[in-house]
């Protein structure tokens, strides 16, 4: 449940819905996110799920952490269905040039190149939350044999469509950005289409991710800014 | 007939269209953007005589050289910035906050921001730009916004649609002041932090370092010591919170941060400051006061008052 509602400074309000990541507690901020949503209350400016916290934003012109915090304390909570969630299914080409940290993969974790792919692609992953770029999603969870720690050194450029994994997360890059998640693939879908103001997104929290392995070959044809 | 423009001869530093920002689209990793300053971006919009959100340029530390080609139009520039205005035969040196008119081939040469960042140019029309999500501000990361989400570029023309050239000129007195300390609220990881890194972020003084843009603020200083992890299970962000990462200087998340971030969070700047400290050059100083919520919704009140008084100023 939401265990706390604090001030994030003085135009945003904290909602804390306790410390593990897990289906269950995120599935509990997506409720919120959408119900809070639904309720179009002035002055909110963003409301962000993430996998435990949800932060909502308000302009102070209309509105102040006391009020909004009464509002959110007395909404009615209601259930969405539960097969909201969509299956997608996105292709992943491993070749080496595209798997950029699978060599330093199989030192950290001490496993075969095979073996991480194998496990690697017979999840299906739970969508917790996108953000920090555009469309870019957050996955898990991974096999507790694929857990490994982010670069020490974030790389300066990711190429777009990336597939990274760290901790019990994975990820893919919506476009060229920073970042130090360990790739292992990349994606010749476009996963954000700014040109679709309603959904620019193809991944939503609440979704769930089949990845399939491709040849370079295939990937090569759906991907016309392959430069190889 | 041709359309009025203006052909780009310098683009400036970090030149994009700006307006008030996007909102509600942090759940798909869409940051606010919008002007860095807001007060000056509202001033330049009432002193053209344009309505609250309209577009207007944006520039940091150097703004670009303009000629413009047309029957004529007004424009005004706010903030603290040194500007040329030429035409055939003279150069007139321009004041901020006030209305001038350039005719076809005057060019507007927008030279540097003094000991500031960011300046805006608004005319008295509009531009003729593409709007995503009901706002033309640029996000150049994302390619999101106006000029196909980049920076305005040398060579290019900007093309004006209606203009409404004010006869008289408007102006007003208004002196930018500068900050001497930026007040904050203390964040939801602030007890992640030793005593003696509390202490230091409260009473030494940080230094902005040129790693700094729309996105970001970073800070050197005395290291601020974590003593419980130094990262946390990513969570939203907002403009104005301050993280710190291992090496413990702090970051402060400006309009085009990313929606999520994983390090722990000191504070958060309070509204009513963050025009100011976006002014901030590299190599400023920077002390750190805290405050409580209640003052801080009482200096946003008092801050807005005094813009909106600022407005009704402009004769």
């Amino acid at each position: 449940m939401l265990k706390n509602i604090l001030n994030l400074g003085d135009a945003a309000l904290y909602c804390d819905f306790g410390k593990e990541v897990n289906k269950e507690t995120n599935a509990k901020v997506i409720k919120y996110f959408k119900n809070i949503k639904e309720k179009k209350i002035e002055g909110i400016t963003n409301i962000t799920p993430s996998y435990n916290k949800l932060i909502v934003s308000f302009d102070l012109n209309f509105i102040n952490f006391n009020e909004i915090k009464k509002k959110i304390e007395n909404l009615e909570i209601k259930e969405f269905s539960k097969n909201e969630g969509r299956l997608i299914n996105i292709p992943i080409c491993c070749d080496d040039k595209l798997a950029l940290d699978i060599k330093r993969l199989e030192k950290k974790l001490n496993i075969r190149k095979d073996q991480i792919y194998e496990k690697f692609f017979s999840k299906e992953y739970y969508c917790y939350m996108t953000g920090f770029i555009a469309g870019h999603p957050f996955l898990g969870d991974t096999d507790v044999t694929l857990r490994a720690k982010r670069l020490e050194t974030p790389r300066v450029k990711i190429p777009r469509g990336s597939v990274g994994i760290t901790e019990q997360f994975c990820n893919i890059y919506s476009f060229e950005s920073p970042g130090g998640w360990n790739i292992i693939g990349n994606t010749p879908l476009n996963i954000f289409d700014k040109s679709n103001e309603l959904e620019p997104n193809l991944i939503n929290p609440g979704d769930t991710v089949k990845f399939n392995q491709i040849t370079i070959e295939e990937y090569k044809k759906q991907n016309d800014n392959v430069s190889f | 007939m041709t359309m009025s423009h203006f052909k780009v001869i310098r683009s400036g530093i970090n030149t994009t269209f700006q307006d008030l920002g996007r909102k509600n689209l942090y759940h798909f990793g869409i940051p606010f953007s919008g002007a860095m300053d807001n007060r000056n971006y509202l001033l330049s919009n009432a002193i053209a005589g344009n309505k609250e959100n309209a577009p207007v340029i944006e520039f940091a530390f150097q703004g670009p050289l303009l000629k413009f080609k047309g029957e004529r139009i007004n424009f005004n520039i706010t903030g603290n910035v040194n500007f040329n205005i030429i035409k055939k035969k003279n150069i007139i040196e321009g004041n901020c906050y006030q209305s001038y008119t350039l005719e076809d081939e005057d060019e507007l040469d927008i030279l540097s921001t003094n000991s500031s960042v960011y300046g805006y140019l608004a005319i008295s029309g509009e531009f003729d730009i593409q709007f995503q999500w009901d706002s033309c501000s640029t996000n150049t990361k994302a390619k999101i916004g106006a000029n196909d989400g980049k920076k305005i570029d040398k060579d290019q023309q900007v093309n004006i649609l209606n203009s409404h050239s004010l006869n008289s000129s408007r102006k007003l007195e208004y002196l930018n002041s500068k900050i001497e300390n930026i007040r904050v609220i203390k964040g939801t990881n602030f007890n992640y932090f030793s005593e003696e890194g509390k202490k230091i972020f409260f009473e030494n003084e940080f230094t902005v370092t040129k790693l700094s843009d729309r996105m970001g603020m970073r800070l050197e200083g005395d290291k601020i010591e974590n003593v419980v992890d130094t990262n946390i299970k990513s969570e939203g962000l907002i403009k104005g919170v301050i993280q710190v990462p291992a090496d413990g200087n702090p970051i402060i998340m400006l309009s085009d941060h990313g929606t999520i971030g994983g390090y722990p969070k000191i504070g958060i700047v309070i509204s009513a400051d963050y025009d100011k400290l976006v002014q901030l050059p590299p190599g400023s100083k920077i002390k750190f006061k805290e405050i409580e919520l209640l003052e801080a919704e009482m200096l946003f009140k008092l801050y807005q008052m005094e813009t909106q008084n600022l407005i009704l100023k402009i004769q």
